[in-house]
């Protein structure tokens, strides 16, 4: 009785999200195909491989991707497994918690289960038609993916490495997938349940990465840490796999048990009686923006100086490293009069502008979603000026992108003087991040224009980003042309301190900034809401 | 003297025409009721008119200023209650009131208590644990503890209950009284009657029916029930005479109005024993206009 209907919800949740689930498992999948050739075009010979995978083994690349397995043998499988796998199952998750969050906890805020529930649909049909449908689409994936990698036909990609490979994804997926259908019981709103899940998936990523480059313990308390655990294409291990989808399925089993016990529209975690009154930060539209964001810009905060801090606390290690390896020392440090650590440190600085330009897009893009609840025109009906408004959203999205860039480069300055011996100026790294702003900017301008111009569309801001980052972090890797560099604001920063300062281009940037933002405006003036 | 003068409105989505030349005037003191089905375009009219929609063609005018370019201004003067209100879930609905007080400008403190006393409302709880009538009141006490000289109230009272629906009618007849201009859109008929001066009636975005109650009324026909002593002839081809029923206590017929003078003159031949007349109700008027929904303009 309690799962009555639910494949009928089950349809309508396919029936819903016929695009966005193709789209999701269309990229990922294209992520992972395109990137093994690249790979094998890169690194033809074995003698080239090795070098990469002398490049590879120092602390801070482990930090971020993860142990490299198969290091003395390092086959394009080998590699595919260390570079890409780790970025591609956090992809997974964030699919899954998205698309996880949008068919429970959002729809139960939206009244839509209660609708559903008053017909004789289960308890529980929602939830579990949400859990299968993840499911089949994460089991989709492995299968696409993994087929996909072994009809490439590269030597050290077998089939059974390359099942693997989509399966260790697909895990991740579903590990996910019940860790947000958690929260969605605990959480009392679609916010919580994301933040939350979001949460659980960053600090999993830094325990793998605390865990990875010390003693390897504490990676085995992270479900990314068992992705990894499957040594892809080296050693091919399939029971973390097993034991990652017995966690998951134990954690839907306590979410379908919480769901089943409380009330529509509650969560576990309390609400406790708030103000009768306004406080006096709560006056106007800045003020609501910030009071509405407050969460996400704390978490963010907290979030960013972390990255910094994990960042920073593997430079020390990085120069004993180099110190005690002349070659590689010899080999990746051509500029005159700057040391392998700066230069490592300007990748940083493009990857921490990246991952710090997500929460000022959020903050601006909020307008857009309060505009879809119908909730910016209690503003614009009293007397708040359709500029004001977007303006407020605008100064918070600064604020809070210029914020994040300092906490993640303070953190980044803190941990690093604590472990180098010869620590690199905070002023020197705070302006080579500090450089990275008008790129910022025009991300958030980006995001300005489409509210203003074409509201319907305003997602197009994340794929930009996240192409971005892929063309800038990646495109070196993955030998792309410099013009989708440039496409990018981020591929036009100068990465300082390895690079001169280059007024003309930031200035440029600037103006680009300031005119989409204007544009923005000009077209949010002109437009009709829309609910 | 018009505090807002619509004229010929008209907005387009697309190839869909919602609104097909809408004319309001709503005068000082005045209350305008503003009736229509579902879907007939009153609440299109009515973010018109605040600015929130750009009409595709006529011209809005209120307190003598465009109700697109000037909309601050405007809103400076304006209070407006959507009939759904929807709120951020993470405040309190006393945070919220106060926000919007905060962003209107100029209100009353002692008079926000006094409105969160009369509707019985808590304040302290978040707004997503609120009904659709506690959130209703959330936009009212904003609403009405401000000092604004137009009110634009879209189907203010959908989730209210009858005794906060007399609240509500209070809180007009005051504003009503302080010189105050009220446009209220409703569905709740005997609210529009009691509360209202002026009525504008609204189908496919087209105003079928402008006029004063007394104007209205005239319109509408007066339902009477007869008995006679001698059968009454030929009942049914005097003019303005409609549905003729044969009930066991007489006859039971519709009298347009206009024609009821008349109708009592023929009648009178057959020794008159008893004669009941109802008032005629605005409902019968919406329900004609509202039946006759093909044929397009009024029913007359």
């Amino acid at each position: 009785m309690m799962f009555t209907g639910t494949w009928r919800l089950l349809a309508l949740i396919v029936r819903r999200d016929r695009i966005r689930i193709p789209i999701w498992l269309f990229a990922l999948t294209l992520m992972t195909i395109v990137t093994a050739p690249a790979f094998e075009g890169l690194y033809k010979t074995q003698q080239e491989r090795q070098v990469m995978a002398e490049t590879m083994k120092n602390p801070a690349m482990t930090a971020m991707v993860g142990r490299g397995y198969g290091l003395g043998d390092y086959t394009t499988g080998a590699m595919m497994a260390h570079q890409m796998l780790l970025f591609t199952a956090i992809t997974v998750a964030i699919m899954s918690i998205l698309l996880v969050a949008r068919h429970t906890r959002a729809d139960e805020e939206a009244g839509m289960i209660e609708m559903i529930r008053s017909l004789p649909a289960g308890r529980l049909s929602n939830l579990s038609s949400a859990l299968l449908v993840m499911i089949a689409v994460n089991l989709v994936l492995a299968a696409a993916t993994g087929l996909g990698l072994a009809a490439l036909r590269i030597e050290s990609m077998d089939m059974e490495g390359s099942l693997l490979y989509g399966a260790a994804l697909a895990a991740a997926g579903i590990f996910f997938t019940a860790v947000t259908a958690l929260f969605a019981q605990l959480s009392e709103n679609s916010r919580g349940t994301i933040g939350l899940s979001f949460a659980v998936l960053g600090i999993s990523y830094l325990l793998r990465a605390i865990g990875d480059v010390s003693n390897g313990t504490l990676s085995w308390f992270s479900p990314l840490g068992w992705v990894l655990g499957t040594e892809v294409y080296v050693n091919n291990y399939w029971w973390p796999v097993a034991f990652t989808i017995a966690a998951a399925f134990t954690i839907m089993a306590l979410a379908l048990y919480l769901n089943s016990i409380r009330d529509l529209g509650s969560g576990f975690l309390p609400s406790k009686r708030g103000r009768s009154h306004a406080s006096v930060f709560l006056q106007g539209p800045i003020g609501l923006g910030l009071r509405l964001q407050r969460t996400a810009i704390v978490s963010w905060a907290i979030g960013m100086l972390l990255l910094g801090i994990s960042y920073g606390s593997v430079l020390g290690d990085l120069e004993e490293f180099i110190g005690g390896n002349e070659m590689l020392a010899e080999m990746v440090s051509p500029a005159e009069g700057v040391t392998l650590t700066e230069q490592f440190m300007t990748m940083l600085m493009s990857v921490i502008s990246m991952i710090c330009t997500i929460p000022p897009l959020m903050m601006a893009l909020k307008l857009r979603g309060e505009e879809k609840k119908n909730r910016t025109e209690h503003l614009l009906v009293r007397a708040v000026s359709r500029t004001r408004l977007m303006g407020s959203y605008l100064a918070i999205a600064l604020g809070v992108g210029i914020s994040m860039q300092i906490l993640a480069v303070f953190g980044l300055w803190a941990a690093g003087s604590a472990v180098m011996e010869e620590a690199i100026l905070f002023t020197t790294m705070l302006e080579a991040a500090l450089a990275y702003l008008p790129a910022m900017w025009v991300m958030t301008g980006v995001a300005l224009l489409l509210i203003g111009i074409l509201p319907q569309m305003t997602s197009l801001t994340w794929l930009y980003l996240g192409y971005s980052f892929i063309v800038v972090y990646m495109g070196d890797l993955l030998q792309f042309p410099e013009w989708m560099r440039k496409l990018s604001p981020f591929g036009h920063i100068p990465q300082l301190p390895v690079e001169e300062f280059d007024t003309a281009k930031i200035s440029l940037l600037v103006l680009l900034a300031a005119g989409l933002m204007l544009a923005g405006f000009i077209g949010y003036n002109k437009r009709d809401l829309q609910g | 003297m018009a505090v807002l003068q619509a004229s010929g409105i008209t907005k387009k989505f697309g190839k869909f025409t919602a609104l097909d030349g809408v004319d309001i005037e709503v005068k000082e003191g005045e209350v305008y009721g503003f009736i229509g089905p579902n879907g007939a375009g009153k609440s299109t009219t009515i973010r018109v008119l605040l600015g929130i929609l750009k009409a595709t063609g006529g011209e809005v005018k209120i307190f003598g200023m465009d109700a697109w370019k000037d909309a601050v201004e405007i809103h400076k003067r304006v209070a407006y209650v959507p009939g759904d209100v929807n709120l951020w879930p993470n405040l309190t609905g006393g945070e919220v009131i106060d926000l919007f007080a905060k962003l209107h400008g100029n209100s009353n403190k002692s008079r926000r208590e006094e409105l969160i006393r009369k509707f019985d409302f808590d304040p302290t709880k978040k707004c997503r644990s609120y009904s659709k009538g506690n959130r209703q009141k959330v936009a009212l006490v904003a609403a009405f503890s401000s000092d604004a000289d137009l009110f634009i109230l879209d189907e203010p009272t959908s989730g209210l209950d009858p005794l906060m629906e007399r609240v509500f009618q209070e809180c007009v007849m005051k504003a009503k009284r302080e010189g105050k201009s009220i446009l209220l859109s409703s569905h709740i008929l005997s609210e529009v009657e009691r509360l209202c001066d002026t009525v504008g009636i609204i189908r496919e975005g087209k105003i079928i029916e402008t006029g004063t109650l007394a104007e209205l009324r005239h319109l509408t026909r007066t339902s009477l029930l007869v008995e006679t002593k001698q059968p009454i002839s030929q009942l049914e081809q005097i003019q303005g005479v409609h549905d003729i029923e044969n009930l066991q206590q007489g006859i039971s017929l519709q009298v347009d109005t206009e024609k009821l003078g008349d109708v009592i003159t023929y009648l009178s031949q057959f020794d008159i024993v008893k004669l009941e007349s109802a008032p005629p109700k605005l409902e019968d008027l919406f329900m004609r206009h509202y039946k006759t929904s093909n044929r397009g303009g009024g029913a007359r």
